[in-house]
């Protein structure tokens, strides 16, 4: 396995369990208040500065361990991360654009906010996805 | 497994008829990582023209006696 494609399944892994925690630090919080009036902005930033820092660092682990040899960056794996970049992409516009008519509406900054962290996180989610796939099953 | 391109190639053939030339080798040689050269031996990724024509330079063939284009050797 190249070190890229580990970085696939590293940043899949991380962008799952990074929102997976948010989630059940909101819905455990929402069972005491309405969803809209959680104090949902510090586990926001915590998991998302979490989620970045962790992939660092274990982007530099994977390095340290990967075999030279399989640290090298080619043609195909530019291929691919391309393509996993243009199919995540898709949820970005959505998040954009759902964020933009929220907003018009004047719909709670919550609902905003969550929305766009969720397409960042099904872009990472879908172009980690598509990467991986894409690595075991070709193109 | 999947056989996902049209463009399928001889190089096992021609590493095993030359036999001083492994997977690793032939990455080297032409700058890519082993598990490319592994997945386009397997018909899972097609080269871009300059990696074909490379694998084609390190055999000493021309193109088309390294890759086929839908199965047929013209």
């Amino acid at each position: 396995m190249t070190l890229e494609e580990r970085r696939s399944w590293t940043s899949l892994a991380v962008a799952v369990v990074a929102y997976g925690v948010y989630v059940a630090t909101v819905v455990s919080r929402a069972a005491s208040a309405p969803l809209v009036d959680v104090d949902y902005v510090p586990a926001m930033l915590w998991t998302i500065g979490i989620a970045i820092v962790g992939s660092i660092l274990i982007n530099i682990g994977q390095a340290i361990f990967t075999p030279r040899r399989d640290q090298t960056v080619d043609v195909r794996d530019r291929d691919i991360a391309q393509l996993g970049d243009r199919v995540g992409q898709a949820f970005l516009v959505i998040g954009g654009v759902t964020a933009l008519l929220l907003a018009i509406i004047e719909a709670p900054y919550f609902y905003i906010a969550n929305v766009v962290y969720l397409c960042f996180v099904l872009s990472a989610v879908l172009s980690s996805v598509t990467r991986v796939v894409v690595y075991r099953r070709g193109f | 497994m999947v056989k996902a391109t049209s463009v399928t190639n001889n190089i096992r053939a021609l590493r095993a008829a030359r036999g001083d030339i492994t997977q690793a080798g032939l990455a080297e040689r032409i700058g890519v990582t082993r598990q490319t050269i592994i997945a386009i031996e397997q018909g899972r990724y097609s080269p871009s023209l300059e990696v074909a024509f490379q694998i084609a330079g390190v055999f000493g063939v021309p193109l088309d006696d390294v890759f086929q284009y839908g199965g047929s050797h013209s």
